[in-house]
């Protein structure tokens, strides 16, 4: 358990909008994920985390964003200095990707199998004949009941539930290291969202593999993950175990964010809740990111922004409080 | 307490396909046979999943579409026969905050014609009478009147709803109708928006139907919740019963698949097999019956009857007699 699949390392990215006028995305984001560990990355929308996501996957190719500083090592090499062939290996072999509309991620004028046998010819060398017995097991094993039927099929002929259930099949198809689940479940209904973490779940158990789940979820979070990073505008704030982060949460936003959700049984009438909204990227405030909405800010929060530090061996936390 | 609203029978169902005639060939049954009571001051949710009905329901009480069947009474006036001009004054009482609220803000509009539109429609102010009301409800949402003058571009997203819960009380509506106001918001901001409509609720007597997919939001503001399943409402009952002793199979599925927030809270979660069927060819027996693990022989061929289980707790159960 303790080899290190991925680490990133001082991550930066930016998204340009000409040459010299950027807005950073993602600052000083630091991480490591070990093997067969489910660990969570949570924050607001526009905080980073799919951003986060998709320098790792290096899918920032058609966009205005940039990795500009840091290194992200996947299985002992860095993936911003390899070369296109390399990534071209990596990226749906041995490192995959969900994204959070399975609709729009599946190619709407291609049946299933022959989207599923490209990935599986690409990266293996099984004849096409193999790759759709190949798809078909797979398929079964996401728990779709009749597979030589859905490999026939077109998208748009499947339930939301069910084009999750092949993107999964996709991604799993050449038993991937680390998987990169990016709101995997925030576009379908509870009880198919409970299906579908309960199969990850059991793959991840069956395969050993590695996911770095991406979510705005405290629920799915608490029920998946052993490890929580929250990330927030653009940067890490803590960093715990997740009994950790959910029992003893040390920075103001995480103890806020937990806080503010409503919990099944507690009873509660009024919430409390975190005043103001999440910061504009163009125009971050100087010193702690959170200061402009923490009830503990200081003048020195203002002006100064704290680092990212060990508070007791298993939790980091970015907090003027806490240094 | 004084029923505010009430829903008999109602049933809707929407055109789909066409024959070479151009006559339609298939019906999609979004609403069947939905019935329900609102009393004066509470807040009665709708819940369940997508497709389910509970947003064309809420639309069939405001009137923006008009039933098949059934009748809906709203201040002991039966309103499904109006026409839209005969609604128009009764719209006053009935107000309506939707999901997106970038998308129900007209973006050409300064933020004080927003709130001050429904005051032209539904009063005989002037403009400085008009502007009074909308500087004074900018403050009750938690902006304030320098807000005015702006246009919606200028808002994030849980302002932008702030707005649109301030142009539903300009004309000092009874009932609100709330189709998942929260739903599109970020975490932190949820809680303020609920915090903001409870408080509201307080201060202005107000009766709320709050449509939502999120259990855990529904408990917390509802006094009681309606479970609708493929457009039928399968359960209704005070939060407190549904909550502790829900008893339709599906609300029982529905409760035990919501994630909690607790790493440490272990429960047993029951998974349903399979996919919500399509509302097209409703099945002849309970609605619920392919997913539904007590599934007997007359589930699939009866329809079950609501019945009043114990004060207040209805439900459509064969299993419950």
């Amino acid at each position: 358990m303790s080899e290190k699949l991925l680490k990133v390392k001082d991550l930066r990215t930016e998204f340009f909008s000409s040459k010299k006028s950027s807005v950073v995305a993602v600052d000083e984001v630091s991480f490591e994920l070990e093997k067969g560990e489910i660990v969570g990355l949570v924050g607001e929308s526009g905080c980073g985390k799919s951003v986060t996501s998709l320098s790792i996957m290096q899918l920032l190719k058609d966009t205005p964003g940039r990795v500009t500083k840091g290194e992200v090592i996947f299985e002992g090499k860095n993936l911003l200095t390899a070369s296109k062939k390399e990534i071209l290996n990596i990226r749906g072999g041995s490192m995959s990707m969900i994204f959070q509309e399975p609709m729009s991620s599946l190619n709407p004028s291609m049946r299933i199998d022959r989207q599923m046998i490209e990935g599986i010819c690409l990266h293996t060398s099984l004849s096409k004949a193999e790759a759709r017995e190949r798809a078909a097991k797979i398929l079964t094993q996401v728990g779709i009941p009749d597979p030589q039927r859905v490999l026939k099929n077109y998208p748009h002929q499947l339930s939301g539930g069910m084009s999750q259930r092949v993107m999964i099949a996709m991604a799993m198809s050449c038993n991937p290291q680390l998987l990169i689940a990016d709101e995997p479940t925030t576009a379908l209904d509870v009880t198919i969202q409970a299906q579908i973490l309960e199969l990850m779940k059991k793959i991840q158990k069956e395969q050993g593999m590695s996911i770095l789940l991406i979510t705005h979820d405290l629920g799915v979070v608490a029920e998946m993950c052993s490890r929580v990073i929250v990330m927030y505008a653009g940067k890490i704030v803590e960093e715990a175990p997740v009994e950790i982060l959910f029992g003893n949460p040390t920075h103001p936003y995480t103890q806020g964010l937990i806080a503010s959700v409503p919990k099944l049984g507690s009873g509660v009438k009024v919430l409390p809740s975190i005043p103001g909204s999440v910061p504009d990227l163009s125009s971050m405030p100087t010193g702690c990111r959170f200061a402009p909405r923490c009830k503990y800010a200081s003048e020195k929060c203002r002006q100064q922004e704290p680092e990212l530090v060990a508070v007791n061996d298993k939790q980091k936390c970015r907090c003027w409080l806490k240094q | 307490m004084e029923k505010i609203l009430s829903l008999k029978n109602v049933s809707k169902t929407f055109p789909v396909g066409k024959t070479l005639l151009g006559k339609p060939d298939k019906f999609v049954h979004a609403v069947n046979n939905v019935s329900f009571d609102v009393y004066q001051g509470e807040t009665f949710s709708i819940v369940g999943e997508s497709g389910c009905g509970k947003s064309t329901t809420g639309r069939l009480i405001n009137h923006l579409l008009a039933p098949d069947s059934g009748e809906i009474h709203f201040m002991g006036k039966e309103i499904t026969k109006l026409t839209q001009d005969e609604m128009r004054p009764m719209r006053k009482d009935m107000q309506m905050i939707f999901q997106d609220p970038a998308g129900s803000l007209n973006p050409r509009m300064r933020v004080e014609d927003l709130i001050a539109e429904p005051l032209l429609i539904h009063t005989n102010m002037n403009k400085a009478e008009r502007m009074n009301v909308v500087n004074e409800l900018l403050g009750i949402v938690g902006l304030s009147s320098k807000h005015a003058k702006r246009y919606p571009h200028e808002f994030s997203g849980g302002q932008k709803q702030r707005i649109g819960i301030a142009r539903a009380l300009t004309v000092n509506p009874k009932l609100i109708i709330a189709d998942e106001p929260i739903s599109a918001l970020d975490v932190s901001i949820q809680a303020q928006v609920l915090n903001l409509l409870h408080n509201l609720q307080e201060k202005f007597s107000l009766t709320y139907v709050f449509i939502s997919h999120d259990l855990s939001v529904v408990e917390m503001i509802s006094d009681r919740i309606a479970v609708m399943y493929l457009g039928f409402v399968v359960e209704t009952a005070p939060k407190e019963l549904l909550y502790q002793n829900s008893l339709h199979p599906y609300t029982k599925a529905l409760l035990s698949a919501v994630p909690i927030p607790d790493p440490g809270h272990h429960k047993e979660r029951i998974i349903l097999e399979g996919d919500i069927p399509s509302t097209i060819d409703l099945p002849k027996g309970c609605p619920f019956a392919a997913r539904c693990r007590a599934c007997k022989p007359e589930c699939l061929e009866q329809r079950p009857v609501t019945r009043e289980v114990e004060p207040g707790h209805f439900v459509s159960c064969h299993l419950y007699k």
